[in-house]
């Protein structure tokens, strides 16, 4: 930490946001300063994304003002907050897929070379060198698609530093990172503050920012409600900042008393596929939730995506109610009673430009027909009931889904397929994105459907949210089921964790 | 992200960093297609060097629009009215020269082009209408005016030096119209791969949300581009005046499909973000390939048809992602 008369970095004063009459920032303060990661945390909706995007110049302020490095700066648009020295490193990634590394990082600013035409083997050269001073190794000529998302990360911090920023906002930047990616990130941050620059990080997950930060401010409702060093403020003050006067204690393990001799609903034996799968045995009771751990690439997508019959095994058998299944098609498994919520809502759970009722009421038409017709007032009745019964808040349930929070878009998919009454829910990462509040309601959804007498296999990278709603534990492991837990043997996170990077625990 | 997509994607990109089979499956195509021709129809003068040249001739207006149309797909747009502005060029080039004179007639050519051009990037550019509907009224409302202005009458183009320049005349043993073509994809490629524009354009057409938060004015590209595509529509519509000496509302009629074709064939995006012009050149000559093997084998017009709708669909099947 750096403690200098000096100005900060950035300095945001009374910073107020207006979207027509809804007041999204009131009056924000917030200093940033160079050489600090300053985590700024709160709630989907809370206003961070927006006070990012103020800073960064996509929206314009309603009023207040903004000190860059001492000096009072107007920022218009994005190319007054580049001048300024502010870079993002977006969550949804701003690259161009079909160009190279060092096009990427260039792109706008190209080096003219002779005849004024564009020189790339000079982009390629400061590419090399920016990357270079990382102590990363990638090829400045590789073209960006072809890479995975950690590289992409990778660039847009490099074009970043290359347009000389000074500040760096990262949105939840370890979203799509495995966890050595992550630790390659944060090598790389300790080194940006080693050089003076200011990081901004957005982020949901406590360890990280209890690891990486400095300083911490949360927003609540448009307002800041903590604003202090990482040292001065315990995990419990967060959360109960970001979360408010809900109560935190979502988050721990309740035995919901599942009875261990209950019948089997789910069953897999031997396993395998083409993909990643060589050998997977579980098995999922009535009244039981399952948790699927493991780390990337350990088959845990892959198996949900065999169970909901998006993928054929080579090997081994499914088993429902004993009987033996072969699903074609996810029709099959649905028929039979096994519902996928699947990774990515809005690339394979939703259908973004429809309206809430029509995402709802998809796989349920049939139960709505008038004769040959969809009947609208049986729309309206089942379309009110879920909004209601799963605390969906959407001002127009007519209007698009696109337009709602990322958690109550996830609300939705978990409504929309609970209300097909499946037997066996598999959930893939289902609060992926989502924020405290939201995850906590979900978790107990989810708690609340396995105590009809259904089962769930809960499939997910987050251990405490893992540990809050698994009565059984599976973990796997290079496609294979490597070892088999009741959630009372287990006695803390720490120990999960080193079963599932594969140490002898 | 899904474990097997990630799989997937990597052994794809690693089949395709090997082969680029996607891009490159015009040339294979080309040189295939032009052998079992000149197996099979070259004792009916396909391998003559007159019938060669012809070939060049009759695809060189479709290669220098379709130079251009590679920049308008490659940008995520697309544009149904070149055949049409041709058409309307080569009737306003023929009626000025005539009533005015030649220099006002090739200027009034390019500029009924840059008209529609920018009536269409203006409509998509500022107004957010899709491309694809822009053009589509365009390619009706550009080939009407050309019928209607001219009465449904040819419009002869008596002047010798235009039609030498613009289509007519050879350079020593080299057709006029090989070097509208070069000079057409020469232009054409460096300015796609070596200046700032070629790279707004892609950037624009491979990802618009990452272009205009890294300060582009995507807008403004399309707007270009769009603007463009009817320049050279215009040009291609004058070259077909001088080759044919007149002009007529007919000339380039349905020309669109057949430049579409060809950039796709040629290995450009449909889903914008790249976009290959030597491609494009060789998806053009294909087209020209098969429609003078086709007329050498003696289908009648309407099965060449047929098999060049086939050929399309398969080009567009084949440059689709996974």
């Amino acid at each position: 930490m750096v403690e200098t008369a000096a100005p900060p970095a950035v300095r945001m004063r009374d910073i107020v946001k207006n979207f027509g009459p809804v007041e999204v920032l009131k009056k924000v303060d917030i200093d940033i300063r160079a050489g600090e990661v300053h985590a700024l945390a709160g709630e989907n909706g809370a206003g961070k994304s927006t006070l990012m995007k103020v800073l960064q110049g996509v929206y314009p302020i309603t009023s207040g003002t903004i000190e860059v490095r001492g000096e009072p700066i107007v920022i218009r648009d994005t190319s007054d907050a580049e001048r300024a020295g502010i870079g993002m490193v977006f969550q949804e990634f701003s690259l161009i897929p079909s160009m190279t590394v060092a096009q990427n990082i260039a792109l706008n600013r190209e080096r003219l070379g002779r005849f004024g035409l564009v020189d790339d083997k000079a982009a390629e050269v400061e590419a090399r060198r920016i990357f270079e001073d990382l102590g990363v190794e990638l090829d400045p000529r590789a073209t960006v698609g072809t890479l995975g998302t950690a590289y992409w990360q990778l660039v847009e911090i490099a074009k970043a530093l290359a347009k000389d920023a000074t500040v760096l906002v990262m949105d939840e930047p370890t979203a799509s990172l495995a966890k050595h990616e992550v630790e390659n990130l944060f090598r790389i941050i300790e080194k940006l503050k080693d050089r003076g620059i200011a990081i901004v990080y957005i982020s949901h997950r406590m360890d990280e920012i209890r690891r990486i930060a400095d300083r911490i401010t949360v927003l609540r409702d448009g307002s800041v409600v903590l604003s202090d060093t990482i040292e001065s403020s315990s995990s419990a003050q967060i959360i109960e900042a970001i979360i408010g006067r809900r109560l935190a204690t979502e988050l721990v393990y309740r035995d919901r008393g599942a009875d261990r001799g209950a019948p089997v609903l789910l069953e897999a034996l031997g396993i395998a596929s083409d993909h990643v799968l060589r050998d997977v045995h579980l098995s999922v009771r009535a009244g039981e939730i399952v948790g699927l751990a493991g780390l990337m690439g350990s088959g845990r997508t892959e198996f949900a995506r065999v169970v909901s019959g998006m993928d054929r095994p080579t090997k081994g058998q499914l088993r429902i109610d004993g009987r033996k299944v072969v699903f074609s098609s996810t029709q099959k498994a649905q028929r039979a009673g096994v519902a996928l919520i699947p990774e990515d809502r809005r690339e394979q759970g939703l259908v973004l430009e429809h309206s809430v009722s029509d995402n709802l009421v998809l796989p349920v038409l049939d139960s709505i027909m008038s004769g040959p017709f969809i009947s609208r007032a049986k729309t309206s009745r089942v379309t009110g009931d879920l909004v209601s019964r799963f605390g969906i808040k959407a001002s127009d349930p007519f209007a698009p889904v696109s337009l709602l929070s990322g958690g109550n878009q996830q609300k939705v998919v978990v409504a929309k397929w609970i209300n097909t009454q499946p037997r066996v829910l598999v959930m893939d990462e289902p609060t992926a994105g989502v924020d405290i509040g939201t995850k906590t309601e979900i978790l107990e959804m989810v708690r609340e459907f396995a105590s009809q007498g259904n089962g769930v296999l809960f499939i997910s990278s987050e251990l405490p949210e893992l540990l809050a709603v698994s009565d059984r534990i599976v973990v796997l492991r290079g496609g294979t089921t490597y070892r088999e837990l009741e959630r009372s043997d287990i006695e803390s996170e720490e120990q999960l964790q080193l079963i599932i990077q594969g140490e002898p625990a | 992200m899904t474990i097997p997509a990630t799989a997937q994607r990597s052994l794809v990109s690693r089949l395709s960093a090997r082969m680029d089979w996607r891009s490159n499956i015009i040339y294979v195509a080309f040189i295939a297609v032009f052998i079992l021709f000149a197996i099979t129809l070259g004792n009916d003068g396909f391998l003559s060097g007159n019938n060669l040249l012809n070939i060049v001739r009759q695809t060189a207006t479709i290669s220098v629009m379709a130079v251009a149309m590679t920049f308008v797909i490659a940008n995520a747009e697309i544009d149904l009215s070149v055949g049409s502005i041709a058409g309307l060029s080569s009737v306003v080039t023929a009626l000025t020269i005539t009533h005015v004179g030649l220099v006002p007639g090739i200027l009034a050519g390019l500029l009924s082009g840059a008209v529609v051009g920018a009536i269409n990037g203006g409509l998509v550019a500022i107004l957010k209408v899709p491309s694809f509907l822009v053009t589509l009224g365009m390619l009706g409302l550009a080939a009407g005016l050309a019928q209607w202005i001219t009465g449904s009458a040819p419009q002869p183009i008596t002047n010798d030096l235009y039609v030498e320049v613009f289509g007519g005349g050879d350079l020593g043993p080299v057709p006029g119209l090989l070097i509208w073509t070069a000079v057409a994809v020469a232009t054409g490629w460096v300015v796609m791969n070596r200046t700032r524009y070629g790279r707004r354009v892609l950037a624009t057409g491979g990802n618009p949300t990452a272009a205009a938060y890294t300060g582009i004015r995507t807008a403004k590209i399309k707007f270009l581009v769009l603007l463009t595509s009817g320049v050279v529509a215009a040009l291609a519509g004058m070259l077909y005046a001088g080759r044919l000496e007149s002009g007529r509302f007919q000339w380039g009629q349905g020309d669109e499909l057949t430049v579409i074709a060809a950039v796709i064939l040629g290995g450009t995006s449909l889903f914008g973000g790249r976009g290959a012009i030597i491609g494009t050149l060789f998806g053009s000559l294909f087209m020209g390939l098969i429609n003078n093997g086709l007329i050498l084998a003696g289908l009648d017009v309407a099965q060449q048809q047929v098999v060049r709708g086939a050929i399309i669909i398969a080009a567009v099947a084949l440059s689709r992602k996974r």
